[in-house]
């Protein structure tokens, strides 16, 4: 009853446009996003302007994790592991092809075009690891399925330390660096994009008829299994695009950044914004990539590191405060009062 | 040969540290069916009051058995007041809640113990102080055998015996194992629900407290975020053995120890922490009940 309470609820909010209009405000977004980086780039303080590319990195990561997390109601903590297979992967792919053809990455359009290429091929490594992942492990539920993701990950970050080819423990130095402004928004766009836009088709819905009731679903016929791991190939896919865009902008990468501390990073992003809307994952990527900074030159007068102590006292205080986030499962639009006028006025 | 007993007895001792900690981790699920992720940052909190305790109290290195008990006791007080309050303050308003709130509580609670570690402790490892060094190894033919080992591996088997009394033999013992069962009808029998929960608790975290000190003891570099990797490996031995079944997680602590011993000397040292994920994820995938599973039925 509730399940398909929820799930009218969902097709009720869907407001029917042509396809030109829906997609319009993207595509202006997308349009800002190359002009600001085609004339704003290089007036900005290079310090100011990694706090922007982590960001826009942090938003494509808090948002695929909560299409597990939150919108399937999984608890994956195994998220840095699926950032380091596409950030070595695509790293590998781009530093191995200039080292072969320098004159092939020479040429920038060729050079965009690899690093487009590389970071894809990343993600599709990501997404079959997470299918690997996913496949057995979501059988499992809850707090089982959380300590078996972390397992991978850890798993995956032991293995990456033991493969020599891309540095071992020592990392891997020289990643050309390639994410400008305009591809990692470009990225965060498209992160948004699918994700919002998945939510509202059927393989969506079985995604959240999952989350609120999966005893329920079964029984409409949702193969609840399938669901998971096609939330969990999602997800890895664009934490693999957030891995190479991470890696590509950093131009090192070293296994130690992907431990689980990472992992948790992006978890509480989710849970601060709320597990279940995408707009509150971007603004607590945004809130607390920002915070991050401010407290490091806090640190910086204090010799104190406060970052994690205060991290876990916002997870332990919103958990026991307002458990499902500061939005909860609602969009940040839902919360203006023009749409509730408007939608009471619909329904008789 | 010689090789093999040293593995033995170097895998026993680990897993008998181990022990101590899973004995935590699966009492608490057993009366919460919560994993508490605190759990290994109270065995670091155990090695920590060990370490100040032992400079406080004993500050001419003189050591003696005594100052080991001592000390193991102080470290067991202490770290049961903080698993008490821990569960007062963080796990007691989500009792209720979804089980996914109560594991994220968890994983802030070990994040902010690991973390304000680093700001009282100081993020640099220290060496604990040898409070019982006995002189020399004892050797039998060629088998070298350090003392401490013995020690360690006796102290935590007299441990696990008093708490197989306090579980099956006590009133209180009793009280526990109704709670784990049903927390609603042990309430309605007139057991005082909340404080046997608490007592779980502390008598969880005073476990830890003593496996953190006879760890500084064997293994003298404590820091902040030791308890982070033996915290996940104990659960791992936890569910080994059949998550809630207090037996078997003293049998999946050995048998892990001794596997990582085994793992480490003969064939991929490097692969260390990654073995006990592995066992996890194959013992939740072919026998997710774990080796002695506790009866249970689930209901739609």
């Amino acid at each position: 009853m509730e399940l398909s309470h929820k799930l009218l609820a969902i097709e009720k909010m869907q407001v029917k446009r042509s396809g030109l209009t829906r997609n319009l405000p993207w595509l202006v977004a997308l349009a800002v996003v190359w002009t600001i980086s085609g004339f704003a780039t290089p007036l900005v303080n290079a310090y100011y302007f990694s706090i922007v590319i982590y960001v826009g990195i942090n938003v494509v990561l808090a948002v695929s994790l909560n299409l597990v997390n939150g919108f399937t109601g999984q608890f994956s903590m195994g998220h840095a592991g699926f950032m380091a297979i596409g950030g070595y992967t695509s790293a590998f792919l781009t530093t191995s092809l200039r080292s072969f053809y320098p004159t092939l990455m020479s040429h920038p359009f060729a050079e965009q075009g690899i690093f487009i290429g590389a970071l894809i091929i990343g993600a599709l490594v990501a997404s079959v690891a997470g299918y690997l992942v996913g496949l057995p492990s979501l059988r499992l539920k809850g707090d089982y399925l959380a300590i078996v993701t972390l397992g991978f990950g850890e798993i995956i970050r032991v293995f990456l330390l033991n493969i020599e080819a891309i540095g071992g423990a020592r990392g891997m130095p020289g990643i050309p660096s390639l994410s400008s402004f305009g591809w990692v928004y470009t990225f965060a766009l498209i992160t948004v994009f699918v994700i919002a836009r998945l939510t509202v088709t059927p393989i969506g819905r079985e995604f959240l008829g999952v989350r609120e009731d999966e005893i329920a679903s079964e029984a409409m016929g949702v193969n609840t299994t399938q669901a998971k791991v096609r939330a969990f190939v999602i997800g890895a896919f664009f934490a693999g695009i957030g891995g190479g865009l991470f890696a590509h902008f950093l131009s090192y990468l070293n296994p130690s950044t992907f431990d689980f501390n990472k992992s948790f990073d992006i978890i509480i992003m989710v849970v601060l914004g709320g597990m279940g809307t995408i707009t509150g994952s971007v603004i607590a990527a945004c809130l607390l990539t920002v915070l991050r900074e401010g407290l490091r030159s806090l640190q910086e007068i204090t010799h104190i590191d406060f970052r994690m102590i205060i991290y876990s006292m916002i997870l332990i205080l919103m958990m026991i405060l307002r458990p499902n986030g500061l939005f909860g499962t609602k969009e940040i639009w839902e919360f203006l009062p023009f749409r509730n006028f408007k939608q009471k006025k619909k329904s008789p | 040969m010689i090789e093999f007993l040293q593995h033995i007895i170097n895998g026993m001792s680990v897993g008998s540290i181990y022990a101590l900690i899973a004995l935590g981790y699966t009492m608490v699920f057993g009366i919460l069916q919560l994993i508490n992720f605190a759990h290994g940052d109270i065995y670091m909190l155990g090695a920590f009051v060990g370490f100040f305790g032992s400079r406080y109290f004993f500050p001419g290195g003189n050591s003696s058995f005594v100052a080991l008990v001592t000390i193991m006791l102080l470290a067991m007080g202490v770290c049961s007041i903080v698993g008490f309050a821990i569960e007062r303050i963080a796990y007691r308003p989500l009792r209720k809640a979804r089980r996914i709130n109560a594991l994220i509580t968890a994983v802030g609670v070990s994040m902010f113990l690991e973390f304000s570690g680093q700001l009282f402790f100081g993020s640099d490892p220290k060496f604990f102080p040898q409070i019982y060094a006995p002189t020399a190894d004892w050797s039998i033919g060629a088998l070298k055998i350090n003392p401490l080992q013995i020690i360690v591996l006796l102290i935590s088997l007299t441990l696990m015996v008093i708490l197989q009394y306090i579980i099956f033999r006590t009133r209180f013992g009793r009280a526990m194992r109704a709670v784990s069962f049903n927390h609603d009808l042990a309430g309605l029998m007139g057991i005082p629900v909340d404080r046997v929960i608490s007592f779980t608790f502390m008598l969880g975290s005073a476990l830890a407290g003593a496996g953190g000190v006879l760890v500084g003891l064997v293994y003298p570099k404590i820091e902040p975020l030791m308890g982070v990797m033996p915290g996940l490996k104990c659960f791992v031995a936890a569910v080994l053995g059949g998550i809630g079944n207090v037996a078997g997680a003293v049998v999946g602590a050995l048998f892990l120890g001794l596997a990582e011993e085994f793992l480490v000397g003969y064939w991929l040292s490097t692969y260390r922490d990654a073995l006990a994920f592995a066992i996890l994820i194959l013992i939740l995938l072919f026998k997710p009940t774990g080796l002695f599973p506790v009866q249970t039925t689930e209901k739609v």
